[in-house]
């Protein structure tokens, strides 16, 4: 099984990936490979040119600085789910991570592909959005940011633009008494995410719910923010009954997706099982 | 074509490939070792592992060019001056393989799992071998021949 034909060009640094896909029209970024290489051999894709940027240095790494820790794009899955700075600053990245496919995979897939990527099966969008992220792009024109919320549009489509590259994803410290929690009901064949749910809960001292998010991967064609959901829960004492409660008064998915694995209405059940599990481990473990 | 320079199993090897060759074909058609097997062919059966700058990667999920410069190890690289590595030993003493035809993908992760976590549990040396496929043994002796290696690799036995 081969993909179609195609150039192949190296680049070594953002600038000359930058420079490549200006003079060459059509041309695909190659990461990891590992969600591009699969679709080019299936001939679902078969771009003209290929620019290999996986070899740049400066998008590789996990960093804290103030509050706020920066992934470059082309960190693999493996190191995403290593990283000590995530565990202890940002565990919800690491434990997302930790459940894309496997090892081998891990070690290839980059955070960066994944993300640009966008399958709605993808368990790092998720993560990303319930932490309120911001994806770092540039492009010939200077770089700039978009929020995690504003980034994924539709099915496979994001706001990254053809002449750009996804260079980092940022996402804040976990400050407080907070907890997370990223749990995915899996695919048995694929290990793609039927359903995932990611969840961030901070409590008060006294106990009661001081802020929370929660989003889904699987279930639409974007991953879903269940703001009704954590709304309902600020200022409430966190017990199983209440975190049931808001689940099942306020979790309102109008758009699922379905197939022959998972209808919608199947997909939305998981997701209210997933919600309550994924938000009381949260809060067991803030 | 492009050229690509790459050490297996120790030796190096400069060749010339089309960009779109797979890793595993290189491996296979080119260089002539084809202890590595193919399966799937569409990244999920892990026959294809072997380990690149010492990780486990599936290289029927990688082109030829972006090994460029790397280390692999291929199943014909484990065994020392006709001594068996113990996991390749584990396997044959708690007989780990039927028809063998995932083994040698078995082998290189449950080598990378053995890096990682020098004496997993059963639940981590199933979990840690999720992305190999056996349409044979059942896994039950996949997992004995993965216990043998750790016992052996921390000195045991
Ligand atoms: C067997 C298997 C199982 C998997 N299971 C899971 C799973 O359970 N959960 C999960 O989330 N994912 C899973 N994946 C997908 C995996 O996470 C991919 O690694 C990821 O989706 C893409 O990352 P990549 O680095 O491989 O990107 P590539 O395949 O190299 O690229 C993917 C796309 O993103 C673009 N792109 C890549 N990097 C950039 C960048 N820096 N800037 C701009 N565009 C860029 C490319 O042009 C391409 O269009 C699986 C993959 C395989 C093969
Ligand atoms: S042949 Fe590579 S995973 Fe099956
Ligand atoms: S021994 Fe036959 S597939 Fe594993």
């Amino acid at each position: 099984m081969y993909p179609a034909k195609f150039d192949y060009y190296r680049a070594a640094s953002v600038q000359e990936a930058i420079q490549l896909l200006q003079d060459h029209e059509d041309a695909k970024l190659l990461a990891g490979g590992h969600s591009l290489i699969p679709a080019m051999k299936l001939r679902l894709a078969q771009p003209p040119a290929i620019i290999d940027i996986g070899r740049i240095a400066e998008l590789k790494g996990v960093s804290h600085d103030n509050g706020s820790i920066k992934i470059g794009a082309l960190t693999v899955h493996a190191d995403v789910a290593a990283s000590n700075v995530l565990k202890s600053n940002c565990p919800l990245l690491a434990e997302a991570a930790s459940n894309v496919g496997d090892r081998q995979v891990r070690h290839k897939g980059t955070i960066g592909g994944n993300i640009a990527h966008a399958d709605p099966a993808s368990d790092m969008p998720a993560a990303i959005l319930a932490l309120g992220g911001t994806i770092h792009l540039i492009g010939p024109s200077g770089s700039r940011q978009v929020a995690a919320a504003d980034f994924f549009i539709d099915l496979l489509a994001t706001d990254l633009h053809e002449d750009e590259l996804l260079t980092a994803i940022e996402v804040p410290a976990q400050s407080g008494k907070t907890g997370s929690c990223y749990l995915k009901f899996e695919h048995p064949a694929s290990g793609y995410a039927v359903c995932g749910a990611a969840a961030v809960v901070t409590l008060n001292d006294d106990g009661a719910c001081a802020g929370a998010s929660l989003c889904f991967n699987g279930v639409t064609a974007t991953p879903h923010n269940a703001s009704a959901v954590t709304d309902a829960l600020v200022g409430q004492a966190l017990d199983d009954a209440a975190i049931d409660k808001a689940v099942d008064a306020n979790l309102s998915i109008s758009d699922p997706m379905g197939d022959m694995h998972a209808s919608g209405p199947y997909r939305i059940e998981l997701a209210k099982t997933f919600a309550k599990r994924a938000l009381k481990l949260a809060r067991d473990r803030a | 074509m492009a050229e690509i320079t790459v050490t297996v199993n120790g030796k190096s090897y400069t060749r010339d490939v089309e960009p779109r060759m797979l890793l595993v074909h290189f491996i296979r058609d080119v260089l002539g070792l084809t202890g590595t097997n193919i399966g799937c062919e569409t990244s999920v059966c892990g026959a294809c592992t072997i380990l690149m700058d010492g990780q486990a990667i599936k290289s029927c999920t990688q082109l030829a060019v972006q090994a460029d410069g790397s280390s692999l190890t291929t199943i014909e690289g484990l065994a020392s001056n006709g001594d068996l590595h113990p996991v390749q030993e584990g396997f044959w003493e708690k007989h780990g393989l039927q028809c063998g035809y995932c083994t040698p993908g078995m082998i290189m992760a449950s080598v990378d799992l053995l890096q990682s976590n020098a004496n997993p549990t059963e639940d981590e040396i199933r979990h840690g071998l999720e992305g190999n496929l056996c349409r044979c043994t059942g896994y039950h002796n996949i997992v004995k021949a993965v216990q043998y290696a750790a016992e052996k690799m921390q000195g045991g036995n």
